[in-house]
């Protein structure tokens, strides 16, 4: 974010020089957006050396641009008036003596050792980053859907494996291998702090990895043009260590509270929404939809749209057509006490 | 009428007895008044205006949605348009821009400018030429019609599967795409030969390739580019139409097929695309820019070279579009590393701009202050693409804002900054009467200004991770503001635009009267009155250097006649010349006025509306209407010399 960026900056000084000015002149334009971005990537928590790549080109890129307009201003402004005019005939010709073609030479081969330099710098960061450092322990496949993501985690055995839907939770400081699939059209996987995007394509798995410095959560979001809601497709990393990772894994690996078993909501959940969802450990099997079995351990609804609260639930669950047009979620005509039942019955899904 | 001649040496003339010989050319190649001559003209520079007056209109267009979608996006959770509206404008705003304005308007001032340029009488096949333009209308009227049963394309402009499988996209909207996009890549493959044979072979005597003006080096590269590069997305097109209605599976992965062969076949065509639609407008800059500064151009040869090679290169980088898609290491470096090498040949260019400018005395005229603007955006535009070729940094960059800021400093930049200063420049030409200077450059200060206020912010928007072709966003992702001043930016940058409209309004009626050299300029076609005569030049003008009109002045033996050459006033005639010196070779026998390109491009586009219909009598009826069609329009004729014999 914006106001860490203090602490991300490369080691040595003259690159730390060079990004100080860059940062600048972004934040001189950038002023009025600075305020938070949760998807901004230059000052990432990800792999240090893509971002000190990114930061090398875009000075480079600004320093170019301000050079080139330096040398057409004194072209235009400060040669004009040193050209003699030999004729009072101010459109005289000027003649093809100075033709200055040894100076593009000289810019050619400039610019060429510049690109040259930049190209082997790529090839060095995609060789270090094509891996990831140490052999992932831990495995998560993501599927994509219109419009929201698959989360599975494939454990030694069966027992060990369940499903989640547009949270992803990893432990901090070791690398996760991503898996990624498509229930349907291209989407791209994208969490800007941590890792650039892939594409999760039908018909192949994608491989990429993760890695979290810091504990915390980290937005994503699909970045592929994948239809009516490719804008709401976001959801969310959270990061942290090694024991409340494991904690809430094995949360996650129970069945559904039974607190409300029997109850009216539960009837009507079954009623209206099971074919679509998955409760597991009650006979809701839906594979459509996201799995709701601990619903009420994630933070947000609807692919990382609304807040997971009770006022926001009930209105998506009302009219999720009003939320995401175009969601694969129908308006369900669901009447106002059906409506409190169910909403009562998904608060217990802990 | 004497017997056609096969074999004569054509009489030299000057302008000794002008009138006579005038009158009489007039009345061999002026097309016919009234509805007949207005929709049978083969002549290249009512055509051009055609096509530049048409490519306009979808610039208009496309820049109508442009700025409804600036409004839905001008604040967070706006409700303006729906996300299916949203999805058809962007969709729509990208193919029309892309494909129905940039290479059109081009294609316009090279078919108006060439014939000229080169010293002939009009383009090598006159007939094709109007066949061309009356299919690229009808292809962008037939992609419009989609708009009126609302279901214009909606799966952007490089139109990914399976987004737009039949299974997720069952509406006429990719069909729309599909067929006007075959429709068209007929015109511009067909534009392409067209101009390849002009520039060729029809050459004035003298014009070796070495002396060939800068500006037919980018007509004839793109030329080139074209005729290879578009049937790789015809196809793409042809076997997206076969999946979605006769159940084929090349892209369907659930049968066996690959998403990602579309991706192929559609990039192998549109990287190369980029630099087609831009190349020209770089080398009308290269033509023009010297005139402003009052000098040659600096580094010809290199300028000639660099542009070449920047077209073969861009053949060489179709897959840095698909960094993200999991391609091998091994690939994505080699494309890597020919994506950042491919600067060098730009690089080329703008040295000999600034170099030319440096070295000139620039004069202070619109067309210099769009070109001087132009500078600076084109190395905008060339350095976040120099970042975006940069794999892992592509990764970040990919699908946000920053590369819809790189496309647009491309297209705008480096295509309408150049298109606008070409105008002024040749309006004059066209016309014959001068744009009003005042206006131009406050529309310039509208479009500058509007533009980089509009865009720039883009690239900080897509830094803070926007992603590209969303139909609004949440307040609370730091985007609003940025978001706020683009849409500011498009409008101001609208007005801009309308001002010089404004401008050609009036001045095409009350504009200071032009001459023939309004701005004291070296090419062919400052030699001949403006606007020109429908025969172009009185007589064939033979040349001896890159400056014909200069010589004199550059201390250079004046060689050039631009004023005496080869009559050639036995019927409609022009002179053919060699490829590589332009030796005299042929008289070329040049076609009537004609209806036949009219009706053929009718035909096609009944063809292409029967197979959107599936309605195949129709589908029948037209492929037998066009076989007619191109039989008249081929049968031998004996005023061109295709049969032997005495005309009656």
């Amino acid at each position: 974010m914006w106001s860490g960026m203090g602490a991300d900056f490369g080691d040595q000084p003259t690159k730390r020089g060079m990004q100080i000015f860059c940062v600048l002149l972004l934040q001189l334009y950038a002023a009025p957006a600075r305020a938070d971005a949760p998807l901004d990537y230059l000052f990432g928590a990800g792999p240090r050396n893509v971002a000190s790549l990114t930061w090398g080109v875009l000075t480079i890129s600004i320093l170019v641009v301000l050079i080139i307009t330096g040398v057409l201003l004194f072209a235009i402004f400060a040669r004009r008036n040193r050209i003699p005019s030999t004729s009072s005939n101010e459109r005289e010709l000027v003649s093809r003596a100075g033709n200055p073609v040894a100076v593009i030479y000289a810019g050619l081969v400039l610019s060429t050792l510049v690109l040259f330099g930049v190209t082997i710098w790529t090839m060095m960061t995609l060789a270090d980053i094509a891996a990831p450092p140490s052999t992932p322990k831990v495995t998560i496949e993501v599927t994509g859907h219109e419009w929201w993501w698959e989360v599975r985690y494939v454990g030694d055995d069966p027992s060990q494996t369940f499903t989640t839907a547009n949270e992803i939770h990893i432990p901090v400081g070791e690398p996760v291998a991503i898996k990624l699939r498509s229930d349907d059209v291209i989407h791209s996987f994208w969490v800007p702090a941590l890792s650039g995007k892939t594409d999760l394509i039908p018909g192949q798995i994608n491989t990429t990895w993760i890695l979290a410095d810091r504990a915390g959560t980290y937005r994503g979001q699909c970045t592929e043009y994948c239809g009516l809601q490719h804008a709401h497709m976001g959801f969310q990393v959270i990061a942290s260590p090694k024991e409340k990772f494991e904690t809430w894994r094995k949360g996650q690996l129970r069945v559904a509270s039974e607190k409300s078993v029997g109850s009216a909501g539960q009837r009507v959940f079954m009623q209206k929404c099971a074919v679509c969802h998955t409760v597991r450990g009650t006979p809701a099997g839906g594979r459509v939809g996201p799995d709701l079995t601990h619903l009420m351990t994630r933070g947000t609804i609807a692919a990382d749209t609304l807040p997971n609260r009770v006022g926001y639930l009930s209105g998506w669950i009302a009219d999720p057509q009003h939320v995401k047009p175009g969601s694969k979620m129908p308006r369900l005509n669901i009447d106002g006490q059906d409506l409190a039942q169910v909403r009562n019955y998904l608060e217990t899904l802990d | 009428m004497t017997e056609i001649e096969y074999d004569r040496v054509p009489n030299v003339a000057d302008e000794s007895h002008g009138s006579e010989r005038s009158a009489r050319l007039r009345s061999l190649w002026e097309s016919k008044p009234g509805l007949y001559g207005w929709l049978a003209t083969v002549d290249h520079k009512t055509l051009g205006i055609r096509y530049i007056v048409t490519a306009f209109t979808f610039l208009g267009l496309g820049g109508i949605e442009a700025l409804i979608m600036r409004i839905q996006l001008a604040q967070p959770n706006e409700h303006v348009l729906s996300p299916e509206q949203y999805n058809q404008l962007f969709t729509m705003h990208g193919i029309t821009m892309i494909l129905w304005y940039s290479l059109p308007i081009l294609t316009g001032f090279s078919v108006y400018l060439q014939p000229l340029l080169l010293g002939c009488r009009d383009m090598a096949l006159p007939r094709l030429n109007a066949f061309t333009y009356w299919v690229f209308l009808f292809s962008g009227i037939f992609l419009y019609a989609s708009f009126l049963i609302g279901a214009a394309p909606d799966a952007g402009w490089f139109n990914y599967v399976p987004l737009a499988s039949i299974e997720q996209d069952p509406g006429p909207n990719i069909d729309f795409y599909a067929m006007a996009n075959i429709f068209l890549g007929i015109s511009t493959t067909l534009g392409g030969i067209n101009f390849i044979v002009t520039i060729l072979r029809f050459r004035a005597p003298g014009m070796s390739i070495n002396r060939l003006p800068i500006m037919s080096w980018g007509t004839l590269t793109i030329s080139v580019a074209s005729v290879l590069s578009i049937p790789a997305v015809s196809l793409a097109f042809f076997l997206l139409w076969m999946d979605r209605h006769f159940g084929t599976h090349f892209f369907d992965p659930a049968t066996g097929g690959q998403p990602l062969l579309w991706q192929h076949l559609f990039w192998l065509w549109g990287h190369p695309w980029v630099y087609i639609i831009v190349l020209p407008a770089l080398s009308m800059v290269s033509q023009a820019l010297p005139v402003c500064c009052r000098r040659p151009l600096v580094a010809y040869s290199l300028v000639a070279l660099a542009t070449v090679l920047t077209m073969v290169l861009g053949f060489g980088v179709w897959l840095h579009h698909m960094f993200a898609t999991g391609l091998p290491t091994m690939a994505l470096a080699f494309f890597s590393a020919v994506s950042i090498l491919i600067a060098i040949p730009s690089a080329v260019s703008l040295f000999a701009w600034l170099a030319t400018i440096w070295t000139g005395r620039p004069d202070f005229s619109t067309t210099f202050y769009f070109f001087a603007g132009f500078i600076v955006v084109f190395v905008i535009g060339g350095v976040s693409g120099f970042m975006t070729g940069s794999v892992p940094v592509d990764w970040q960059l990919t699908d946000t804002y920053f590369v819809v800021a790189h496309i647009h400093y491309v297209l705008i930049g480096w295509n309408l900054f150049a298109v606008l200063g070409a105008l002024y420049h040749w309006f004059p030409k066209m016309s014959g009467r001068m744009l009003d200077e005042k206006l131009g450059k406050i529309s310039f200060w509208f479009v500058f200004i509007g533009f980089n206020v509009g865009f720039f912010p883009m690239h900080i928007t897509g830094l803070l991770g926007m992603p590209r072709r969303v139909y609004t966003y949440s307040a609370d992702m730091g985007w609003s503001t940025l978001n706020l001043i683009s849409s500011i930016g498009a409008f101001v940058l609208a007005i801009g635009l309308l001002i010089t409209l404004f401008n050609i309004m009036k001045s095409r009626r009350v504009g200071k009267l032009a001459g023939p050299n309004p701005w004291d300029a070296d090419t062919l076609e400052w030699s001949t009155t403006s606007p020109p005569p429908p025969y172009n030049f009185l007589v064939i003008p033979t040349v001896a250097s890159r400056s014909p009109l200069w010589e004199d002045r550059l201390g250079e033996t004046r060689a050039s006649t631009p004023d005496r050459g080869f009559a050639l006033d036995h019927g409609k005639e022009t002179l053919g010349t060699t490829m590589l010196d332009a030796v005299p070779d042929v008289i070329v026998k040049m076609p009537e006025d004609s209806l036949a390109p009219l009706l053929l491009s009718l035909a096609l586009a009944a063809l292409f509306t029967t197979m959107m219909l599936e309605a195949w009598w129709w589908l029948g009826a037209s492929i037998i209407a066009i076989l007619i069609i191109t039989m008249a329009w081929l049968w031998p004729r004996r005023n061109l010399g295709e049969i032997e014999g005495s005309t009656s």
